[in-house]
């Protein structure tokens, strides 16, 4: 029993990885203000070009800067549709994903499976410090012991988060007090998409090590629904990464109980997502938004 | 120096024309690119995706039944942003739909077709309700941001389509995970004799045709345009705006589950877990850049229904990927909706800071 604790234990850091790193990205690009539902299409389009460059490179590294790069030019992209132009979040952020996605399966399908072939790589291994729970990806440690407490100062200490929040909650009071709206908010909005890209990357050049079609599978809804559970704030949000996480590797061990053989997989798979709907609807009333949510900011 | 944008005082009339044909040039030379890459001639793929569609009987009515789904989705993501409903649950809302349909005609073996037809199409309809009802009483009761919510309720269809289909539904003469073929006395008729385009078409276009005389004639489409424009100031005039949003989600909901019986009444005959690719987030491609106008998703329809089918032509001739139309869609939809912007606005080059 202690064992399989252990398991679905580690097993749930490793789920929790991708989706802590898009959910701060995503905590810190709405706290500018700005919604970016481009989340799950940053992710699918940096795990492709991840693996494609490491594939081609035969560099893991490599692999990883090329998927941030793309997660950067996604981010730029959307960061003028949004905050220069003021499109509506919704449907440039949903545009982006559509795009990075058929983007991805376009160029998949020319690079590698042209032939009836694959991409895949040998992937990062999982470093072992004892135990089911302390054998984790770099990134994975990464993630917890440096972006997460990085992340918090960041958006609680640093001048950078102050005025993140500034314009995040009223623009025109942060415009008077001399701060550069449509910068912070380019900034925000590039951040927040580097842990989105780095999410993606994980998937592919850590934890599964190859590149299938619709290989992100809606975790970037899941980080989206994950910010508003957290309230934005980025201790709640990692215990919903752990709550969904959980259920997640829960399931899977479900799975192999043979009492559990006859109950359809997919009801277990569709756990988690409940799991955050339930929690969104338990925890999610009167959620405070911040202040100039979805709202483009224009100089008069 | 630095670019600022302005608001334009007055605006000369060829400048939105200009600027969506500026947003169609880029797409077809992004597109260009990757077709390029792929080692075809991007003049020729587009003679495929744009052209020869038309230029056959055959490829007409397989383009028209293309748009069908993206009549019923583009309709259904238009009236929910109309009314400042951020339904972006179509696709969860028509494979709900799928599974209701499905559900009648695998059941319904002994009705007569007039009584199978309708029945089949309500319970796509109603089915497709139910799965917004949750977002919608979420959003209106407790204030949670239907986004989101409507997002996660897309891989909850498919995960429940698959679990069907790979338990009770599962095909009873072949062991595949497919479901049986639906009740003759269910399936849709053929409205264009020799060709696959069935009533769902027709149906499709009195839907766009009602929701343009509801939203557009009717004091409670007013009414919805008024919550979708300003809630706070439409709370403030009296007008029920929760009553109004949950309506509009649940009317949403049912129009994208009316797609699914249509998608399995009309086309596949049997429940797949291919039966969409992905035309709820396809609606709201073409609802936005119909501007969110009900006639002019009816034609974006068309449009994608024609570089659906152009692309798998593409594709077969030219060996590039069929994804294209997908890209190029979505391509289209970034450059349109940026050209939009900004035509309002010119641009100024400032000196120095800011």
């Amino acid at each position: 029993m202690i064992e399989v604790t252990q398991e679905i234990i580690g097993a749930s850091l490793r789920i929790a990885t991708p989706l802590a790193l898009a959910a701060l990205g995503e905590l810190v690009t709405e706290k500018s203000g700005v919604l970016n539902l481009g989340v799950e299409g940053i992710m699918y389009g940096s795990a492709f070009v991840g693996i494609a460059t490491a594939a081609q490179t035969g560099s893991l590294t490599t692999g990883l800067i090329a998927a941030l790069v793309t997660g950067a030019a996604a981010g730029l992209i959307f960061a003028f549709l949004t905050v220069t132009l003021g499109v509506n979040q919704h449907v440039a952020g949903l545009g982006l994903t559509l795009f990075m996605i058929s983007f991805s399966n376009s160029a998949n399908r020319i690079m590698f499976t042209a032939d009836g072939g694959q991409v895949s790589v040998d992937p990062w291994r999982p470093f072992n410090f004892g135990g089911p729970i302390f054998s984790q990806y770099w990134i994975t440690y990464a993630t917890f012991l440096i972006i997460v407490p990085l992340t918090w100062w960041l958006m609680r200490r640093s001048g950078l988060g102050l005025k993140i929040r500034a314009v995040g909650e009223n623009p025109e009071a942060a415009d008077v007090a001399g701060i550069n709206v449509t910068k912070t908010r380019y900034t925000a909005i590039l951040i927040g998409s580097l842990y989105m890209a780095a999410g993606g990357a994980f998937i592919t050049l850590a934890f599964v090590g190859s590149f299938t079609i619709n290989i992100i599978n809606g975790r970037g809804w899941v980080a989206l629904a994950l910010v508003i559970f957290g309230r934005w704030k980025i201790g709640r949000l990692l215990a919903g990464a752990a709550l969904f996480s959980l259920v997640n590797a829960g399931q899977l061990q479900l799975r192999l109980l043979p009492s559990f053989s006859d109950v359809p997989f997919e009801i277990l798979l569709a756990l988690p997502y409940l799991a955050v709907i339930v929690g969104l609807a338990v925890s999610g009333r009167n959620v405070p938004y911040p202040g100039a949510y979805l709202k483009p900011y224009k100089r008069h | 120096m630095k670019p600022r944008f302005a608001l334009r005082s007055s605006m000369p009339w060829w400048r939105g024309p200009a600027l969506i044909a500026a947003a169609a040039i880029v797409t077809f030379l992004l597109s260009a690119i990757v077709i390029r890459w792929a080692g075809g001639d991007p003049i020729s793929a587009f003679r495929y995706m744009f052209i020869s569609p038309l230029q056959t009987k055959f490829g007409f009515t397989e383009s028209i039944l293309s748009a069908t789904p993206l009549v019923f989705t583009g309709a259904a993501v238009a009236i929910a942003f109309r009314a400042g409903y951020w339904n972006i649950g179509a696709e969860g809302q028509l494979l709900a739909g799928t599974i209701g349909a499905t559900w009648i005609g695998i059941h319904a073996e002994s009705l007569p077709a007039i009584i199978g037809v309708p029945l089949i199409l309500l319970a796509g309809m109603i089915c497709g309700a139910l799965w917004a009802l949750v977002p919608a009483l979420l959003r209106t009761r407790l204030g949670i941001d239907e986004v989101v919510t409507t997002l996660l309720l897309n891989p909850i269809a498919l995960l429940i389509i698959s679990g069907l289909l790979n338990g009770p539904w599962r095909n009873s003469e072949t062991g595949f995970p497919d479901s049986d073929v639906i009740s003759k006395s269910t399936q849709l008729p053929i409205i264009w004799p020799g060709t696959r385009v069935h009533l769902g078409l027709a149906i499709g276009v009195v839907i766009i045709a009602l929701c343009w005389w509801y939203v557009g004639k009717m004091a409670g489409g007013l009414k919805l345009r008024a919550v979708g424009m300003s809630p706070g100031a439409a709370r403030i005039a009296g007008l029920p705006v929760e009553r109004t949003l949950l309506i509009t989600a649940l009317v949403s909901g049912g129009i994208a589950g009316l797609g699914g019986s249509s998608e399995v009444a009309g086309v596949a005959h049997q429940l797949t877990t291919g039966i969409s690719s992905g035309f709820g987030y396809t609606g709201v491609i073409v609802a936005t850049l119909a501007a969110l106008s009900f006639i002019g998703s009816l034609c974006i329809a068309l449009l994608f229904g024609v570089i659906t089918v152009g692309s798998f032509s593409a594709s077969r001739a030219l060996q590039i990927p069929s994804t294209i139309g997908e890209f190029v869609q979505s391509v289209l939809l970034l450059t349109v909706v940026a050209a939009l912007v900004i035509q309002k606005y010119r641009v100024v080059w400032t000196r120095g800071k800011k």
